[in-house]
């Protein structure tokens, strides 16, 4: 049988928590790490050593060694110590990214993934992709793939603003 | 054949496919025939290099000698290199990159679909996530290879003979010896004899609509698997190895 943790372990791994949630994405800064659910738990160990997992968002993502570095800075600053672990599985998905993730993305001018990433289909699939800038759903695909592995570029029909688009996976 | 010196051949051999190809698409940086493909095939080859990363790093593990994912991947000879022969024919033009990337693409989504259920919980891990990333690299070489094979008379021209030059070379894909079958009855890899249907029906239908007719009749290249390589593989090697074999033990 597991022992329940002590209320103020409890309590300091929520604090560990909203040290880590909030560095920024270094590739998006107007998201953190919370926001796009790279950042997967904070807890304290038998040691009192800060655990935190984070997922990569592609295997090949260059920014996920400067996450965990700034994630590990952040929580050292606080005065914890630290250890930072990489999960690989369950895969990412952008079904992570919570809802003030996907508004935030909005704001900044990337349009939010497409819900309920299952469904991509690598043949003829199209995805319907609102302008961010004003809405309309008349846009078009530039590019498979944008400025880093996560966007894919879109320009607008309506207002005609090129845009970056989250690519569901 | 022992369990782990299975998996450790298995997992070369699919990291060694993953870095070759990946640095063949980097090759491309810098030179593509526009911007958004200057972007697309570099974003490809990361996808690439990081699934050979994962797969070079947890086959270190598995071997236990104290080789990292570096020593394995930069200080090995080329008969050491298990790749396909087909990921490291050179890119020719546009049409050869689009072509060799799509074959390969095609077979490894059919391949990681199945390899989320291996008996290998590392390898399970790694196939859940390029089986996504993979996806894209089908669906933007796919629209090339149609946009190509049904365009302008050159473009169709360039694209069919890169057909008759690449295709020769996908049956080493499918090709069973000893560390397959154990790998297939120990369940860390799908028969790949199983996912030869489902391939050919992926490059159907684009072949289909790109105008392009399947060969079957041709005389089947293969090697790399027995660390056989072509010319080219020395260029290739001599490049990516230049950093470590010049400065031995580098680190960025
Ligand atoms: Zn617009």
């Amino acid at each position: 049988m597991v022992e329940a943790p002590a209320p103020d372990k409890l309590q300091a791994s929520k604090e560990a928590w909203k040290i880590a949630a909030q560095v920024p994405d270094p590739e998006i800064p107007a998201v953190n790490v919370s926001d796009l659910g790279i950042l997967r738990s904070v807890e304290i160990d038998e040691n009192g050593i800060v655990v935190a997992k984070v997922t990569p968002t592609y295997s090949g993502c260059p920014a996920v060694l400067a996450i965990e570095l700034a994630i590990e800075a952040a929580l050292l600053k606080a005065g914890y110590k630290v250890r930072i672990e990489r999960v690989t599985s369950p895969a990412w998905t952008t079904d992570w990214i919570t809802d003030d993730g996907r508004r935030k993305l909005k704001e900044y001018g990337i349009a939010p993934p497409e819900r309920a990433s299952g469904s991509v289909r690598s043949l003829f699939g199209e995805t319907q992709v609102s302008c961010p800038q004003c809405g309309s759903a008349e846009t078009i695909r530039i590019s498979e793939f944008g400025s880093t592995a996560c966007k894919a570029l879109y320009r607008c029909e309506t207002c005609r603003e090129p845009f970056d688009y989250f690519k569901c996976i | 054949m022992a369990h782990d010196k299975v998996l450790f051949e298995i997992l070369i051999r699919l990291a060694d496919d993953h870095l070759v190809l990946g640095h063949r698409l980097s090759e491309w940086c810098g030179h593509a025939p526009m911007l958004e493909e200057d972007l697309s095939m570099p974003n490809m080859a990361l996808d690439l290099i990081g699934q050979a990363r994962s797969l070079y790093a947890y086959a270190g593990e598995i071997e236990n000698r104290g080789r990292d994912e570096d020593a394995i991947a930069y200080l090995r000879t080329e008969p050491e290199y298990k790749n396909l022969l087909l990921v490291e024919k050179p890119n020719e033009d546009f049409a050869h990159t689009m072509l060799r990337q799509f074959y390969f693409a095609v077979f490894m989504e059919e391949f990681w679909k199945e390899a989320i259920s291996s008996s290998d919980n590392t390898l399970a891990g790694i196939a859940g996530k390029a089986m996504k990333e993979i996806a894209y690299h089908i669906r933007h070489c796919g629209e090339w290879i149609i946009r190509l094979g049904d365009g302008t008379e050159e473009s169709s021209r360039r694209m069919r003979a890169a057909v008759e030059v690449l295709h020769p070379y996908t049956d080493e894909m499918f090709d069973h010896d000893d560390v397959v079958a154990a790998a297939v009855s120990a369940e860390i890899i799908p028969d790949p004899l199983l996912l030869r249907p489902r391939w050919e029906q992926g490059v159907q239908t684009v072949f289909k609509a790109a105008k392009i007719t399947m060969p079957n009749d041709y005389w089947a290249l293969r090697g790399g698997r027995a660390g056989q390589h072509g010319e080219e593989m020395g260029f290739l090697l001599a490049d990516l190895q230049y950093m470590q074999r010049t400065y031995p033990g580098m680190t960025w």
